[in-house]
């Protein structure tokens, strides 16, 4: 199967490769898909609980080449991005952007959905400390 | 020595022509042109003598008499003629087939479609060896057994199975014995007087001869084995297959099974002390690694290993310069992990990781070198990127791990 080039690069060069702290109750950790299944993402995003902006973004992604770059993108989108604007990204933008053949659109919907994950991982945290937000305005 | 990208070490798959036997198929396309079948002039004797010369290279490399030798298409065609052809032939003493899991499709889809017409097929499971167990098939054996079809050696996994065993149950029970050779014939002994082997399917292509050129095995002595053909025609090779032969491809196929023939003993210790040395260096430097199958019985050519936590896909594409293959669903047509390694009881999670290795007669120990250090580098790369593999690290056990409510999140 022939890669894009866009693909290929992030294979190569993947975007914002790394761990953050999952306790910190400004880290969203999503975590989806399945080693069973031939793919795990997991997205992390470090979040401004007073700007709702996204500050920082790792990933690491077990997967093909495709889920690779899948996830690698969605960590430079949503970067500088407010919780809100990250959660417009469509799977359907990222299958553009890469142009991923039909037979990879999954990797795209997992991207997706860990954006999602992280972003409702984040709120729950939040609902559950309510000091976060105020530890963090400090 | 200077390495030539990207590297061949798919030789499972297919091999390519050796010189050797280009050089003796070129007179055969425009020079001796003739049909075999041309019983009135000299063009058609010359290309029978090629073809009667082939048969017996052919017959010499598994112990068999040149008259046993059947010229087919290719092995896919073998096997549906051993077993199509066998279970019309044999009806009227039966309907029961015995196989096992881990069959090439071209054994697993005919049984399949044998199961359509009314017969009916028992699938033996193997071990976590990769072999089937003697006392399984012997329990399986009825009345209405007609066929025992089991492969010689299999092309995902490399594993040898106890043929000689079943050949002797096979002949004791009265039961045809049929074998998937393809991937054993030419590269480890395969005798089927010793072996007890009725019917036994070949190719050209995996032994360095060309595509398009197939052979299947038919005993004619103790017993005679009778085969209803699945191509009608002309009634060529005994009217078992009808059809123009191939001749130069036949050609091709003689000479590529006499130059395994004598090169075989050297060839095979040559290849096994490759493999070896690919898997000590992969070994030494990678933890989490596993072989899958029997490192005992197996084909010295082969290596199948799981790179736990690397996605089989992934890991192709970075050792983008190295032609190998992967039991990962991502790399096969029905997005379905390997059924072979499934067969054996390996996770579905480690046959995404998994990588086949098949070596060949034109591999050098540099090339070896080569590709074990871009796997290394490759495998340790994405592991830095594996969540998995961190998690590991950390002592996550991923096997209880809630994976469906960790992606419903």
């Amino acid at each position: 199967m022939a890669y894009s080039d866009k693909v290929v690069d992030h294979y190569e060069h993947p975007r914002n490769v790394g761990t953050l702290p999952k306790e910190d109750p400004n880290v969203g950790t999503g975590l989806v898909g399945a080693p069973e299944c031939g793919d795990v993402m997991r997205l992390q995003m470090k979040i401004n609980p007073a700007t709702q902006v996204i500050e920082e973004a790792k990933f690491k992604t077990f997967g093909c080449g495709s889920a690779i770059a899948s996830s690698s993108l969605a960590t430079e989108w949503v970067k500088g991005k407010t919780v809100e604007e990250a959660l417009t990204i469509k799977n359907t933008d990222i299958v553009r952007e890469l142009s991923l053949p039909p037979v990879k659109i999954h990797c795209s919907v997992l991207a997706e959905d860990a954006i999602k994950a992280a972003i409702v991982d984040w709120k729950k945290k939040r609902a559950e400390t309510p000091a976060a937000s105020a530890t963090a305005n400090t | 020595m200077a390495i030539k990208l990207p590297i061949y070490m798919d030789n499972h798959a297919t091999t390519p022509v050796d010189p050797r036997v280009v050089e003796a198929m070129l007179p055969y396309f425009n020079e001796k042109f003739g049909n075999a079948a041309s019983r009135n002039h000299s063009f058609g004797w010359t290309a029978e003598e090629a073809v009667e010369n082939a048969r017996a290279q052919i017959a010499r490399l598994i112990n068999a008499t040149p008259k046993e030798i059947i010229f087919t298409s290719g092995a896919t065609e073998s096997n549906n003629l051993a077993l199509k052809g066998a279970a019309e032939m044999y009806r009227e003493k039966g309907n029961h087939i015995i196989t096992q899991v881990t069959e090439h499709k071209a054994v697993l889809d005919t049984c399949k479609r044998l199961e359509k017409y009314g017969y009916e097929v028992t699938y033996l499971p193997v071990g976590k060896d990769g072999r089937v167990d003697l006392d399984d098939l012997r329990r399986a054996i009825t009345p209405k057994t007609i066929l025992i079809s089991i492969m010689y050696a299999n092309n995902e996994i490399g594993v040898v199975q106890p043929i000689a065993e079943i050949g002797k149950i096979a002949k004791e029970r009265g039961v045809l014995f049929h074998s998937d050779g393809v991937q054993a014939a030419g590269k480890i002994p395969v005798d089927v007087q010793k072996d007890n082997i009725d019917l036994l399917a070949l190719t050209a292509h995996k032994i360095y001869g060309p595509k398009g050129c197939g052979a299947l095995y038919v005993r004619r002595r103790n017993p005679r084995v009778q085969l209803s053909a699945i191509i009608d025609g002309g009634g060529h090779e005994r009217g078992m297959r009808s059809g123009t032969l191939n001749v130069p491809g036949i050609v091709g196929y003689g000479k590529a099974a006499e130059l395994c023939q004598n090169e075989m003993a050297e060839e095979s210790a040559r290849l096994r002390g490759l493999r070896d040395r690919l898997k000590d260096g992969l070994f030494a430097k990678l933890d989490e690694v596993y072989i899958n199958g029997s490192m005992v019985h197996r084909l010295p050519h082969n290596m199948n290993i799981s790179f736990a936590f690397v996605e089989g896909e992934s890991l192709l594409m970075g050792i983008n310069d190295v032609a190998v293959s992967s039991g990962s669903a991502c790399t096969s047509a029905t997005l379905e992990p390997s059924y072979v390694l499934k067969a054996l009881g390996v996770g579905e999670d480690l046959a995404h990781t998994s990588i086949r290795f098949g070596l060949g007669r034109f591999n050098t120990l540099e090339e070896v070198d080569y590709v074990t250090n871009r796997v290394i580098e490759v495998v340790q790369r994405l592991r830095e990127l594996s969540p998995l593999y961190e998690m590991a690290k950390e002592g996550v056990d991923l096997s209880k791990m809630n994976w469906k409510a960790a992606a419903e999140h």
